[in-house]
């Protein structure tokens, strides 16, 4: 059994400064970490690995400093990291991103079993995960939320659709994005640091990919173009509620009431 | 960087991209600026710099964008019924089509009663809905139903493609947009188009703080997912002119590589996008002790007490009672929040609502930014005389 886990390394905060004036986005925190997301991804990858055996390798697309991410999935026990970084891949959008990715899996001999978080905390897409599946031709479940069961074939997994819960069995090769909170991502393991400190994590560019087309990665593969930012426009016609904290309370209630909110 | 052109002859080492790099990828070198691997591409540079040293540049494609028109929609059915953010994107879908003088057309796939429930659109004002009935289709998975709604991309050559961000939604739309090699745009709150049928799509992005605004220019067609209750609803039409086109389905197109082993009904009490009153309980609730008063504001009200995301990762709540982008959206006559700081994430997902009241203790707290009504108090002191003066009043009825 051999899975292959999608992580990506985000930024720390969520926190944009924006000039008031001007509207322009200030410089970001550098600080990063891992997408939380994916901590259920790669949870779900290791216990399938216990119950049936087999490897996790953790994926992902980024800046060289991702390693400290995949030292970090070491830590917790997955066998092989491989990291794609090229300034060619800069400045992907979710098809370019999933095109790189599913590049790398065919390139690292591909996967019985693909798994991704649900979505990361920075793009917010929740897309990539599908994307990957349709150019590796195979079948996806998106927003687990449960892995029901596992053998050797296929798994079986649960999903909450508006207003129906589905089962579904899938045959290998597959690929699932995980809901967060479907299980417990184990902590770093002190023990397995100092196994794995020598390990190394291998590092993939544009060359290592089979195809060389160069119109398919980064911002030249990327059909969508960020056209300008702003901050979120402000409201006109607002009320300002002012007094003593009573007095407040109460001037809100009889708004509420006069317009017949409430 | 190999896209990004640096072009030192016209540089004066200003510094201002260097200054106002988001992603400090920029500095200074010699006789001219160094581009480092920190670089998003985000373009920037591009805009600021004063001498127009840096750009973009980009293999020309020759692209024929008439070859490509309409809107088409994809309808999503829930337990046999249609579900309600498809009046939404009809509603937008003939706002735009009015501009450019396009169809607005849907895609409708499922198993029995399909085709019925495709005659139901027409009375939006829909030109056409094209049906893909077959007992195959029943239960959704996402690649047979990538397979059919492919087959109608294929043959009608939609300029825009517009579907609901519902947890299917976004399950297919990524499948369909790499299918066909263009550009998706997730959670659009707001759409608009060119007179050349590019859209205008705006959404929420890098997390927080800031509007995007996203162009799928040179490629057909164009994919974005709207979240349900972001959009107006269509307005029925009085004399409806579409007309119901049922598409042969070929085994083929059934054959999944999912198999359903069973479907149950999720209970459902109401949810928080069917509430008319929400109290939000936010950071500044701090402690249990704050969430029961804004718990006991919610019933006092008769509505529902709901959180932003750092309170259900605190435990308070679950995801379900979560407003935000990795929650719920939400348009409720009336919305309270308390101790709401207001994070994008989180207002661009309440912001139709018809009357937000915010009480924060912050004065510059963002959330004020986008209330009809702001306290600028402690909610520990407004919500219980709150609360006290909704229950005397009930007692005085």
């Amino acid at each position: 059994m051999k899975i292959i886990v999608c992580m990506k390394q985000v930024p720390a905060g969520t926190k944009v400064d924006i000039d008031p004036e001007t509207g322009a986005m200030k410089r970001m925190s550098g600080e990063t970490r891992t997408n939380p997301y994916d901590l259920f991804a790669l949870e779900t990858a290791l216990q399938l690995r216990e119950q049936l055996g087999g490897t996790v390798t953790v994926l992902t697309m980024g800046p060289p400093q991702a390693e400290e991410m995949m030292r970090d999935a070491y830590t917790c026990g997955a066998d092989d990291a491989v990291i794609l970084s090229d300034r060619k891949f800069a400045g992907a959008d979710v098809l370019a991103t999933s095109y790189a990715l599913a590049q790398g899996i065919q390139v690292i001999g591909g996967a019985d079993l693909i798994i991704c978080g649900r979505q990361t905390t920075d793009g917010d897409t929740a897309q990539v995960g599908p994307a990957i599946a349709e150019h590796l031709a195979i079948p996806h479940a998106a927003w687990v939320a449960e892995v029901v069961s596992a053998d050797e074939h296929a798994i079986c997994v649960r999903q909450d659709l508006v207003s129906v819960s589905q089962i579904s069995r899938i045959p290998y090769p597959c690929l699932i994005t995980i809901d967060k909170d479907t299980c417990v991502p184990r902590l770093p393991s002190y023990l397995l640091k100092k196994a794995t400190a020598d390990r190394p994590i291998r590092i993939l560019g544009f060359s290592d990919m089979s195809d060389q087309d160069l119109s398919r990665y980064g911002l030249i593969g990327s059909p969508t173009q960020v056209e300008r930012m702003f901050a979120p426009p402000v409201m006109e016609r607002q009320v300002v509620i002012e007094g003593t904290a009573e007095e407040k309370a109460e001037k809100l209630f009889s708004i509420l009431t006069d317009k017949k909110i409430i | 960087m190999d896209f990004l052109k640096f072009d030192a002859d016209k540089c004066s080492l200003c510094g201002v991209c260097v200054e106002g790099c988001p992603f400090g990828a920029l500095t200074i070198e010699g006789s001219g600026i160094l581009v480092n691997e920190k670089c998003r591409m985000c373009g920037l540079c591009v805009r600021r710099c004063p001498e127009k040293a840096f750009r973009f540049e980009q293999r020309a494609k020759s692209f024929d964008k008439e070859k490509w028109r309409n809107f088409l929609i994809f309808v999503e059915q829930e337990r046999g019924d249609i579900h309600p953010v498809t009046y939404e994107l009809i509603g937008e879908a003939r706002k735009m089509a009015a501009k450019v003088n396009y169809e607005v057309h849907c895609v409708i796939v499922g198993g029995k009663g399909t085709a019925q429930n495709a005659g139901k659109l027409l009375s939006y004002g829909v030109d056409k809905v094209f049906v893909y009935e077959h007992p195959g289709f029943e239960g959704f998975r996402a690649d047979c139903y990538a397979d059919a709604v492919s087959d109608c991309i294929a043959a009608n050559k939609p300029s825009s493609v517009l579907i609901g961000a519902t947890s299917l939604g976004r399950s297919l739309a990524p499948r369909l947009s790499t299918r066909f090699h263009t550009g998706l745009t997730a959670d659009c709150t707001t759409l608009d188009i060119r007179p050349n049928s590019d859209m205008i799509q705006i959404r929420p992005a890098f997390g927080g703080n800031i509007m995007a605004q996203i162009g799928i220019t040179k490629s057909r067609p164009q994919f974005a997912t709207v979240r349900y209750h972001v959009m107006d609803r269509a307005e029925r039409v009085a004399n409806p002119t579409g007309e119901v086109i049922v598409c042969p389905v070929t085994e083929e197109m059934t054959h999944s590589g999912i198999q359903i082993l069973s479907s149950e009904v999720i209970d459902k009490v109401k949810s928080l996008e069917e509430e008319d009153i929400l109290v939000v309980a936010g950071r500044g609730a701090r402690s249990e002790k704050g969430v029961e008063l804004c718990r006991a504001l919610a019933d006092a009200l008769g509505g529902q007490l709901a959180f932003t995301r750092p309170m259900v990762e605190n435990g308070f709540g679950d995801t379900a009672h979560q407003i935000g982008l990795s929650g719920r959206t939400v348009r409720p006559k009336l919305i309270i929040t308390c101790g709401v700081s207001g994070a994008i994430q989180f207002t661009s997902c309440m912001t139709g609502s018809e009357c937000i009241v915010a009480i924060n203790e912050d004065p510059d707290a963002q959330i004020f930014q986008v209330a009809h009504y702001c306290i600028n108090d402690d909610l520990f002191r407004i919500v219980p005389k709150l609360t006290e003066l909704l229950k005397n009043r009930k007692e005085d009825d």
